[in-house]
């Protein structure tokens, strides 16, 4: 038996719309569940990338990939080995922080080489970026302090090394504008 | 030139990248739709206009090439379509208006993405600043039909027209064959706007592989060759890349035995003695039973549908697995493949031949003689057959038998769905491709009238006849109006047994019995049990068929049988419709009850066949 693992697709897209739509109705008429999804602009304007990371076995991923792959929108699609590529996620919260509290959360947020954007007589907002793991721990530690509010991004990631994997889709786009 | 220019397939039209002059001319979106319709090489259209898509109609009134076709539901339209591309392996077009218009072609767009058939629906919608208001006849059509295109646009440009439509043939014909959605709004039809042609497809993301892998090509012959109980599993695929002529030689070329599913009938005659049939729910049983002992499932343009394998886990269970097909997505979608093949049949196959006849070249041949001695004793002791009918009545097999011997094999036959399409699968010799058409994946009844119209359509010189049940002919008969109107003397034998008669089978085997909501002919509370069957009367469908125009026939005895069929075939000048009044409990079989596995198969009600299990 294969177990349930998460996989992180970069999703090379036309940026066009209604391209999300397609995606994300794919995910959910296919049957599979979508953990974190984030999208944006890359370097060239007429592509966007999307982020994708599901829980899935090894074989309804390849089907997933699959049927990604035939939407006409989609131009590549790569995993990304965890353990070759940077993986990011945002988050911002508002931690509650008085006179009294407020030095040992700015600690936590030093320990974690967060930031804090935003101070008020009874809370500080806190940005921090790093790994699903480190930003966990984090939260965790603020935890008692009390959590007002909290926003989190979709994980973002890139490979390792020099390789690009836009490159070659890139020149695709180029030949066919 | 981009790389997504595959080879040229059926259904291909001359592409837009050709070299040369390019027109450029001022002229209104409606007017660049049509130009680009005629420069695509649509040569027939299906619609009914309406509010949002009336600009195209102007034009379309002028255009010599185009002959639009005003059919009476646009369901009607989208199924014509789909049995013109069937009939002629041309993209079907369809067009209509926006909100119910639309909304009305979703079931054919359904059936056409899961039957892979290329077409081009093309809807009205509001103009572009009353998208997203609620406006009267609004519809989000892209997002309806996003799940069942292969792709679809929202045109708001009117200087977009002419890719978009270059682009929706492209990616309808090409690769796995699809229905594509244009929907173009109003005000993008009335804007004045510059229509260019040829125009460049701009498709970075769409690259169908055509050409299989040399090496997987290779290994699949070396299985072939080594294999003691090989079948040539053929789908669908096959008929749509053209390979018949090429699965003929391989075929013979390895003595291996052939299965066309449901969508093949026809690439692969049915009287070549390496035929077995079709495999599946209603199969015949040396098809179920070969894949079931197969040790080979070489299995070309199929997708191990669940009406085929039946119970996946124990669908042949000692069989390695050769798969190719065009779209890489179905290959190990159900079963896992042992060697895949992405590719085009046609050249999937042209490769085969090469590669096996090299590995017979050097000494290696595979020995099927003790395979054809078993899978002949399965041909000659279970045969498809029927019982007779009670004395005096005409059993629907037999009427389907007799059409498919007097009109013959060069006829295009369409079927609706339930018993009567099954029936239609098993008795009628098919030699020919695209000469039977059908809704498989979908099941869409009521689908065989409006497709033999869009096959008439299109081979206005092939008789066709479509064979229909009493239920699905009161689903889409309107359409027989539009025959009479168009010139289109399309036949229809109605196999009238008075009830929905697929799921009455189901309700008689699985239902003690209760014949809920299934009984066609007598009004409430009648359990269907009791009342002698005499077929749908009410309607009346000789007078029904008399109103369209039509000519209107009545068979209830089988002497008359012949005589009937006969007559309706020297009437050419209008569409001709047989109500055949036929006894109401004949089954279906061999069958494979759902969810069970393909080693139940029963021969008839009860009768399993003996593989001589115990000696193997």
């Amino acid at each position: 038996m294969t177990t349930m693992s998460k996989h992180t697709l970069s999703v090379l897209v036309e940026n066009k719309p209604g391209v999300l739509a397609r995606i994300a109705a794919l995910f959910s008429r296919r049957g599979f569940n979508i953990d974190s999804l984030a999208v944006g602009p890359t370097e060239h304007p007429d592509i966007s990338r999307m982020t994708i990371v599901v829980n899935v076995e090894e074989l309804p991923l390849e089907q997933v990939t699959k049927q990604l792959n035939k939407l006409v929108n989609v131009i590549k699609i790569v995993e990304l080995d965890q353990a070759q590529a940077v993986q990011r996620e945002l988050v911002l919260v508002k931690v509650r922080a008085d006179a009294e509290t407020r030095s040992q959360v700015t600690e936590i947020v030093q320990l974690f080489r967060a930031k804090t954007v935003d101070v008020s007589p009874d809370a500080v907002t806190v940005e921090a970026t790093g790994s699903s793991d480190k930003l966990e721990a984090m939260l965790k530690m603020l935890e008692p302090y009390g959590i007002k509010e909290l926003v989190q991004s979709g994980l973002v990631a890139i490979g390792r090394g020099a390789r690009s994997i836009t490159d070659r889709s890139l020149r695709a786009l180029d030949r066919s504008a | 030139m981009t790389e997504h220019a595959a080879t040229p397939r059926r259904g291909d039209h001359p592409a837009a990248h050709a070299p040369g002059q390019q027109t450029v001319e001022t002229m209104t979106g409606a007017q660049s739709l049509i130009r680009s319709l005629e420069a695509v090489g649509a040569d027939t259209v299906f619609g009914i206009p309406g509010g949002a898509i009336l600009p195209a109609y102007d034009p379309l009134m002028d255009s010599t090439k185009v002959r639009h076709i005003l059919v009476r539901h646009e369901q009607g339209a989208g199924h014509a379509a789909t049995g013109y591309a069937q009939a002629t392996g041309k993209v079907g077009v369809c067009m209509a208006t926006s909100g119910p218009g639309a909304t009305n072609l979703v079931t054919p767009i359904a059936d056409a993405y899961m039957d892979s058939v290329p077409m081009v629906a093309i809807t009205g919608q509001v103009a572009s600043k009353a998208i997203g208001t609620d406006a009267f006849q609004e519809a989000d059509i892209c997002g309806i039909t996003m799940p069942i295109t292969k792709h679809n646009y929202l045109v708001t440009d009117p200087a977009e027209i002419p890719r978009v439509i270059a682009e929706a043939f492209h990616i309808a014909a090409t690769g796995r064959p699809g229905p594509v959605l244009v929907d173009i709004a109003k005000d993008a039809l009335q804007a004045t706007t510059t229509f260019r042609w040829p125009v460049e497809a701009a498709l970075p993301g769409y690259r169908p592989v055509t050409k299989p892998h040399a090496k997987q090509i290779r290994e699949a012959a070396k299985l072939l060759v080594n294999s003691k109980r090989p079948v040539l599993y053929v789908g669908g695929g096959v008929l749509k890349a053209n390979a018949g002529a090429e699965l003929r030689i391989l075929a013979e070329l390895t003595g291996a035995p052939v299965v066309t599913t449901l969508m093949a009938i026809g690439v692969f005659p049915d009287s070549h003695p390496q035929h077995l049939g079709m495999p599946g729910m209603h199969g015949s049983v040396p098809a179920v039973t070969a894949l079931q002992k197969s040790d080979l499932l070489f299995t070309l343009g199929a997708r191990f549908d669940d009406r085929v394998t039946g119970r996946l886990d124990s669908f042949a269970p000692n069989a390695k697995v050769v798969h190719a097909d065009i779209d890489p997505a179905e290959i190990g979608k159900n079963r896992p493949a042992d060697v895949p093949i992405v590719g085009d049949a046609r050249e999937v196959l042209a490769d085969l031949i090469v590669a096996v006849q090299a590995e017979f070249d050097a000494g290696h041949r595979g020995d099927y003689t003790d395979w054809w001695t078993k899978l002949d004793h399965w041909k000659k002791t279970y045969p498809i057959g029927h019982e007779p009918a009670p004395a005096g009545m005409l059993s629907p097999q037999q009427v389907i038998e007799r059409i498919g011997r007097l009109v013959g094999p060069d006829a295009i036959y369409a079927a609706g769905v339930g018993q009567h399409q099954m029936w239609a699968s098993q008795f009628i010799q098919f030699e020919k491709p695209a000469t039977w058409l059908n809704s498989g994946g979908a099941g869409t009844m009521g689908y065989a009238v409006p497709a033999a119209m869009g096959a008439k359509a299109g081979k206005p010189d092939v008789p066709v006849w479509a064979i229909d049940g009493d239920g699905c002919f009161q689903m889409t008969n309107q359409e027989l109006t539009t025959c009479t109107l168009n010139n289109l003397p399309i036949k229809v034998a109605v196999i009238n047994n008075g009830s929905l008669g697929m799921v009455r089978q189901w309700q008689t085997l699985f239902y003690n019995q209760r014949y809920s909501n299934t009984v066609l002919h007598s009004g409430p509370g009648h359990d269907g049990i009791e009342q002698p069957a005499q077929g749908t009367r009410i309607p009346d469908f000789v007078m029904l068929s008399e109103a369209m125009g039509c000519v209107g026939l009545r068979c209830e005895r089988p002497e008359d049988l012949d005589a009937v069929i006969k007559q309706a075939m020297e009437i050419n000048d209008r569409p001709v419709v047989i109500d055949f009044i036929v006894h109401q409990d004949a089954m279906v079989w061999p069958m494979v009850a759902a969810g069970t596995s393909n080693d139940e198969i029963q021969f008839a009600r009860g009768v399993r066949p003996d593989f001589g299990d115990d000696q193997d």
